[in-house]
């Protein structure tokens, strides 16, 4: 968000904290590969790609949010 | 377990009931918790709390003036208003309740969503907007004050902050209880570190804050809350497999949005009139039009199109929600084992089983490992975090503006007025904290919203309508109109609670639930209300058209978007939500 001028866009909060929520939780699947867990349907692995999807996510809102020097 | 008063319990029958205490407790001792957080759930949600804290820390220096504290500037674009705008709607109520009586209710529970939403913010968007924009008020008690006088302004100030107290005790209620079921977290601890943390960010950022935050907050709840919906429907075998899993276990239709609604005979003991007219006309429009919790983050809106904008992208994403609340209710329905048949909390309490409004955490046990489980858990306290902040910086805006500046301190700087918007923010949480003590009156926690919902925002949608759109309704029509519907409402509900018969005269059917006796009032009271204010005002001398410029309809010049290209236009998109809306309304006929 830039409705400010001086705001640090509230996306670029958000892309950050997505960034590390997915590596957080790719990194719990990635541990349950070795460590399975008794849960319905953990056989599709759902924290690898949701994790996955989630540092998709933040690293997009990041690099499109980042704060640019004005010209 | 939690230091919870629960040995003594306020019922509406007005009676004290002293459960069999001691057997109570013993029950409730070996219910066990639904899950345990690992230590990469517990970051997940610890980050979380550093992150909220550290938007209301950094937007501290922007909010000075009182335009920026209570208005947020009125810089939003129309996207976080309206992202806003539906984040202050999604607290726990909306997660929790919602996805407890899709359990309970089946897809009957959607039309909250849908009918009880979508058309009501679009009719904010392109109706209602411009007069509230226009006439530069604050609050939507500050447009009684303009529009009636002080009067008005003074009853709809005070029943919505009532109401906004309760709420937030509501919301707090429902995280506490959810913290200590699912997680074995104590109760009071639960209530004084979300609400100590709520305060620290409203009273340091303002509405800006609070803005910020929902939007953040707003993510979150898709993020952690999609995963079931995506993982129960693999599991049941798509829609039709979840379909013919809930007709084989209930033995009655649970997935027809307006079929079985022809009788009361279906799982609401509703009939289709009092979905029309009682929550798709009057509580909905009520709620989504001039409860000043969402209309104030649409007054935040930059200029009058992000404004008109702002209800209308909140109407797409609304239409959408169904999909991570009732679809999980569904699920649970279809899939979670036969044995663990949810109930009444009350029941719950009682046999040291699982309650309706537990069946999304219930879902999420079902799927969901370290990390994940973290993320969903995170997402729940991001709802709670969202109503409850949302409830605060309303709270604080109307009592500053519409009850201390107007009738105890008139005159005083500006800075003094942001003082006490982050005083009230912290006195509106601790009297939030004692509400949050008395609420365990209905079986299901959104019954007891839509009751408050009927008392005082449904008279108060017909007191604003009239205003907006009949210059002929006066002052002293507009104070009696909404005085007589809300004293008609409370009314009602008193008459129906020491005489359980008299549902058949209030909702006309003696099947009638909660859910349906709710809506039926609303009506009762929305028509009451314009029935005194009509005839007030034509009893009453008119008010001079010159008083009323920029407030009522034909008496205000409202801009033309015709220069705009049409993918630019406010109804342009208003028409497409209407499409897909009805298209929907189809689809699950």
């Amino acid at each position: 968000m830039s409705e400010h001028k001086h705001f640090i866009s509230i996306w670029l909060f958000i892309g950050s904290l997505l960034l590390v929520y997915g590596l957080l939780i790719l990194g719990s699947g990635i541990y349950e590969l070795s460590h399975p867990l008794r849960k319905t349907l953990a056989e599709l692995h759902a924290p690898i790609w949701w994790g996955g999807l989630l540092i998709v996510l933040g690293v997009g809102y990041i690099l499109i949010f980042r704060p640019r020097r004005e010209k | 377990m939690g230091s919870w008063p629960k040995c003594k319990r306020l019922t509406f029958g007005y009676t004290f009931r002293v459960d069999q205490s001691l057997a109570l407790l013993i029950l409730q001792a070996g219910r066990s918790r639904l899950m345990t957080l690992n230590t990469v759930d517990l970051i997940i949600i610890g980050v979380y709390f550093a992150y909220v804290l550290g938007i209301g820390y950094y937007l501290k220096r922007f909010a000075k003036s009182g335009e920026d504290f209570f208005l947020a500037g009125r810089e939003m674009t129309a996207w976080i208003a309206g992202l806003s705008f539906l984040a202050a709607n999604l607290g726990s109520l909306e997660l929790m309740g919602w996805a407890g009586n899709a359990y309970r209710y089946g897809i009957l529970a959607t039309h909250w969503y849908w009918v009880g939403a979508i058309p009501a913010m679009l009719f904010l968007g392109i109706v209602m907007m411009p007069f509230y924009y226009i006439s530069k008020t604050h609050s939507v008690p500050g447009y009684l004050q303009l529009r009636y006088g002080e009067p008005a302004r003074a009853l709809g100030a005070v029943s919505f902050g009532f109401m906004t107290v309760l709420m937030s005790g509501i919301n707090m209620y429902a995280m506490a209880k959810v913290m200590h079921v699912v997680l074995g977290w104590n109760m009071d601890l639960s209530i004084w570190v979300s609400s100590i943390t709520v305060v620290i960010y409203v009273a340091l950022g303002g509405l800006l804050s609070a803005i910020f935050n929902e939007v953040l907050q707003f993510m979150l709840i898709w993020l952690g809350a999609l995963l079931i919906p995506v993982l129960g429907l693999i599991e049941a075998g798509g829609w039709n497999g979840l379909v013919q899993k809930i007709s084989v276990r209930m033995h009655a239709d649970y997935t027809h949005l307006w079929g079985p609604m022809g009788t009361f005979d279906n799982p609401m003991g509703i009939h289709w009139t009092g979905i029309v007219l009682g929550l798709g006309w009057v509580i909905s429009f009520g709620y989504w039009t001039t409860d000043f919790l969402v209309v104030q983050r649409v007054l935040s809106a930059r200029d009058l199109r992000s404004a008109k904008l702002a209800p209308i992208i909140g109407s797409a994403f609304k239409m959408a929600v169904p999909f991570i609340v009732i679809l999980p209710g569904l699920l649970g329905l279809a899939l979670l084992p036969a044995d663990l048949h949810l109930t009444t909390a009350e029941i719950a309490d009682a046999t040291g089983g699982h309650s309706y409004d537990e069946v999304l955490p219930l879902m999420m046990v079902r799927y969901f490992g370290p990390g994940l489980l973290g993320l969903g858990i995170t997402a729940l306290i991001a709802g709670f975090m969202s109503g409850m902040a949302g409830n605060v910086s309303a709270f604080a805006t109307v009592w500053t503006y519409d009850i201390y500046r107007a009738f105890i301190k008139k005159s005083a700087p500006d800075n003094h007025y942001v003082s006490m918007g982050r005083w009230c923010t912290i006195i509106g949480v601790m009297a939030s904290i004692g509400t949050a003590y008395l609420v365990r009156y209905f079986g299901s926690i959104m019954d007891y919203v839509q009751a408050l919902f009927s008392f005082f925002i449904a008279p108060l949608f017909g007191t604003v309508l009239l205003g907006m759109l009949w210059k002929r309704g006066t002052r002293h029509g507009g104070f009696w109109g909404l005085l007589a519907g809300t004293a008609s409402s409370i009314a009602m509900f008193v008459w129906v609670k020491l005489d359980p018969s008299a549902v058949g005269y209030v909702a006309l059917s003696h099947k009638a639930m909660d859910q349906a006796q709710n809506m039926y009032r609303a009506l009762w009271s929305w028509l009451i209300c314009v029935g005194v204010t009509v005839v007030v005002s034509l009893l009453t001398r008119p008010t001079p058209e010159k008083e009323l410029e920029g407030l009522v309809y034909g008496l205000t010049s409202v801009p033309s978007e015709g220069h705009l290209p049409l993918y630019k236009r406010s109804i342009f998109w208003a028409v497409v939500v209407a499409v897909v809306f009805i298209v929907l309304q189809w689809i699950f006929w």
